[in-house]
C-alpha cells in the first residue's frame, strides 16, 4: 500500500519539467522496492525471525508448563543440550533419520528418473495417461495418503497382503505390517516414494529435452549400448537437475513429519522407530518440555541448514538473478 | 510415423546405403521395443494409480464387500451411504468451514503481500535484493516440525494458540516465501518492452503497471493462489499441533483422528473422507499443474 503512494510523485514528475524530476525524484524512486519488500519484511520478522530468537533462548531454559503459563523460563545453560547430546535415543535416532533418508532419497531419484525416461520411449496416447496418472497421484493430500495406505496395508483385509499372497511372494494372511520397526519404517518409505516421484518425473522428463538428440543418434550410430548412452551423453546434461532434486528430497525427507507419526500411530511411536521430527514432537511438544524440545529443534535446523547450503548456492548459480 | 519418413529420405541417397541398414535396424528395433516400452508404462500407470482408485472404489463399496476376505475389484452395487456418513461424522462441516476460514485468509494475505515484494525483487535492482532473495529461498528449505516449539510458545504468548487466527499467521512462514519465489518469476516472464511501450505512450509507471502488468500476470496470481490454497488446505504439522479444541481444528485433523480408537474401523467412512478431503485439492490442482511445475523446476531447468 505504501508503496503506491510514494509512487505518486513519479506519476506527477513525468508531467513536470525535467529538471524538476531530477535528485529528490531519484531518491523517491530509489525507496520504491523498499516500501514494497516492508510489509512481508515485517511479516516474516514477526512469524520467523523473532520465533527463531525465542527458540535459542528458550534451548538455554527450563521451559515446561509452568514457565508456558507465567510466558518467562528459568536459565539452566546448556543443560538442555547436554542431556540431549548424552542421551543415546538421540544418536539412535540421528542415525535412523541419516539412513532412512538415504533410502528414501535413493528409490525416489532411481524410480523417478527410470519412469522419466520411459515417458520418452512411448507412444503419445500412453504417455498422456501416465501423466495424468502422475499428476493425480501428486495431487493427493497427505494426509489422505496415509489413510489410504492404512486401509490397503492393514492386517484383517488389507489388499497389499491379499495381492502379495496371490501373487506367491509369501503367506501374508493376516500379517501385521505395524510389529517390527523395520516392517514400519518400510511402509513409510513406501508412501513417501509413491508421493514423491511424480515431482521428480516431471522435472527429470523437462531436463531430458535439453539432451541434444543428435548427440544421443551419434552415439547410437557408433554401436553404444543404451547405458553407455545414458552414462555418456544424458546424465552429464541432466547432472544440474539430479544435484537440485537429490539435495531436496534429502531435506524434505530428513524432516519428515505427517507420514511416519500419522501411518505408524501416535500410540506406536516409541525408542525404536523414532526419526528426528517424531523425536522433536515427542520429547518437545507432547511431553510439553519446550525447554528441551527447543534444543532438539536448533540441533535439526543446524542440520538441515547445512544440507540446504549446498542446495541455495546451487539453485542461486542456475537462477543466475540480476 | 518418423521412421517411415527416414527411409524414404535415404532412398534417394545412393551413397548412404550403410546409414540407411543402421538407421532401418534401429527403427525397427525402436519399434518392437515401443510396444514393450508400453506394458511396463501401463504397469507403472496401474501400480501408481491403484491407491487412489482402490480409495475412491472402497468409498462407493457396500460394506460387505469392503470387510469380505477376498477384496471386491470393481464396485458393482455403488452405494453413497459412506459419504452420507462421512458428512455426518462428528465435527466434518464445522472443520469443514474452519479449512475454508484459514485458507480463505491465508491466500489473501499471502498474495497481497508477495505480489508486492514480488513487483521489487523482479521490476527494481536495489542493495539487499540478493540477499532477500537468498533468505525466500533457504526459509521454503526449513523443516516445519523444526519450528512448531518456538512458534507454540511465542502464539502462547499472545494468547492465539487454539484461534484460527493464529494458524494463519503461522501458514504463511512457508506459504510466503513459496508465493514471492512464484509470483517473481510470472512477473519475470512478461517482456520489459511491452511496459516500456505503454510509458511512451505517455502512461505513469503505476498506470503502465495497471494496464499492462496486472493483465499479463494476472494468470501467475491465479496459480499462486491456488498453491498457496492447496499449500494450507493440506497442513496439518501447525493446525495439530496449534488446535487442540475439536470445534476449531481442520479437515486434515479431522481426517487423521477419523478411526479414533475403536478397533473396528468403518473404512467406507474413513474413504469417503478421505475422497472429500481430497477432491477439491486435485480439481484445482489438475487446473493449474502446468504452472505449479513451472513454479517448481523453472530454477532447475534453466540450469
Amino acid at each position: 500500500m505504501s508503496g503506491t503512494t510514494s509512487e505518486v510523485p513519479d506519476a506527477a514528475g513525468a508531467l513536470g519539467s525535467r529538471r524538476r524530476r531530477s535528485a529528490w525524484d531519484r531518491a523517491a524512486r530509489g525507496s520504491v522496492p523498499y516500501w514494497l519488500i516492508l510489509p512481508v519484511a515485517v511479516a516474516m520478522v514477526a512469524i520467523l525471525a523473532y520465533p527463531l530468537y525465542q527458540l535459542i533462548v528458550i534451548s538455554f531454559q527450563k521451559y515446561g508448563l509452568f514457565e508456558l503459563i507465567r510466558h518467562a523460563g528459568t536459565w539452566i545453560g546448556l543443560a538442555n543440550y547436554s542431556s540431549i547430546l548424552h542421551d543415546p535415543v538421540f544418536w539412535n535416532t540421528v542415525v535412523r533419520t541419516i539412513v532412512f533418508t538415504i533410502v528414501n532419497v535413493g528409490l525416489t531419484m532411481l524410480f523417478g528418473t527410470l519412469i522419466a525416461l520411459l515417458l520418452v520411449r512411448i507412444s503419445t496416447v500412453m504417455r498422456i495417461l501416465l501423466t495424468a496418472g502422475l499428476m493425480l497421484v501428486w495431487a493427493m493430500p497427505v494426509v489422505v495418503a496415509v489413510q489410504v495406505w492404512y486401509w490397503m496395508t492393514n492386517f484383517e483385509n488389507g489388499v497389499l497382503n491379499y495381492a502379495l499372497t496371490k501373487l506367491g511372494v509369501g503367506d501374508f494372511f493376516h500379517h501385521d505390517w505395524y510389529v517390527t520397526p523395520t516392517s514400519q519404517l518400510g511402509m513409510v518409505t513406501s508412501l513417501i516414494v509413491w508421493g514423491a516421484i511424480p515431482f521428480i518425473v516431471v522435472a527429470v522428463y523437462a531436463g531430458l529435452a535439453q539432451v541434444p538428440d543428435e548427440l544421443v543418434d551419434a552415439a547410437e550410430v557408433d554401436g553404444a549400448r543404451p547405458w553407455q548412452v545414458f552414462l555418456d551423453v544424458t546424465f552429464p546434461v541432466l547432472k544440474p537437475i539430479f544435484l537440485i532434486l537429490t539435495s531436496l528430497s534429502i531435506i524434505w525427507d530428513f524432516g519428515v513429519f505427517t507420514q511416519p507419526f500419522l501411518l505408524i500411530g501416535e500410540s506406536h511411536v516409541s525408542t525404536s522407530n523414532y526419526l528426528m521430527g517424531i523425536y522433536l514432537y515427542e520429547e518437545g511438544y507432547a511431553k510439553s518440555d519446550f525447554g528441551r524440545g527447543a534444543a532438539i529443534s536448533v540441533l535439526m535446523l543446524l542440520m538441515v541448514a547445512g544440507l540446504s547450503f549446498f542446495y541455495v548456492r546451487k539453485m542461486w548459480r542456475t537462477e543466475d538473478v540480476a | 510415423m518418423s521412421a517411415a519418413s527416414e527411409i524414404a529420405l535415404t532412398e534417394h541417397d545412393p551413397h548412404a546405403v550403410d546409414r540407411k541398414a543402421v538407421r532401418s535396424r534401429r527403427a525397427r528395433r525402436r519399434r518392437m521395443g515401443r510396444t514393450g516400452w508400453n506394458l511396463v508404462a501401463a504397469l507403472v500407470l496401474v501400480v501408481m494409480v491403484f491407491p487412489v482408485y482402490w480409495m475412491i472404489a472402497t468409498a462407493f463399496k457396500p460394506t460387505d464387500d469392503i470387510n469380505g476376505i477376498n477384496p471386491t475389484w470393481v464396485p458393482w452395487h455403488p452405494t453413497l451411504q459412506h459419504f452420507r456418513d462421512a458428512m455426518n461424522h462428528a465435527y466434518f462441516w464445522t472443520d469443514v468451514k474452519n479449512s475454508l476460514i484459514i485458507v480463505g485468509f491465508s491466500v489473501l494475505l499471502a498474495i497481497v503481500l508477495a505480489f508486492l515484494a514480488a513487483i521489487a525483487l523482479a521490476k527494481y535492482r536495489f542493495s539487499g535484493a540478493k540477499l532477500f532473495l537468498l533468505l525466500v529461498l533457504g526459509i521454503q528449505m526449513l523443516p516445519a516440525i523444526g519450528l512448531i516449539i518456538p512458534l507454540y510458545v511465542v502464539l502462547a504468548k499472545y494468547h492465539l494458540t487454539n484461534t484460527l487466527t493464529g494458524v494463519i499467521l503461522v501458514e504463511m512462514t512457508f506459504v510466503l516465501p513459496f508465493a514471492i519465489w512464484m509470483l517473481r518469476g510470472f512477473i519475470l516472464g512478461i517482456p520489459k518492452e511491452l511496459e516500456e511501450a505503454a510509458m511512451v505512450d505517455g502512461s505513469s509507471r503505476v498506470g503502465a503497471f495497471f494496464r499492462i502488468l496486472l493483465p499479463l500476470v494476472a494468470p501467475g496470481l491465479v496459480a499462486t493462489s491456488v498453491f498457496v490454497f492447496i499449500t494450507v488446505w493440506n497442513e496439518y504439522i501447525f493446525a495439530n499441533v496449534l488446535l487442540s479444541d475439536q470445534s476449531k481444528q481442520t479437515v486434515t485433523i479431522w481426517l487423521s483422528t477419523f478411526y479414533g480408537t475403536s478397533r473396528n474401523t468403518d473404512w467406507g467412512g474413513l474413504m469417503a473422507g478421505a475422497t472429500l478431503t481430497a477432491i477439491p485439492v486435485v480439481i484445482f490442482f489438475l487446473i493449474v499443474q502446468r504452472k505449479i511445475a513451472f513454479g517448481l523446476t523453472a530454477g532447475a531447468v534453466k540450469g
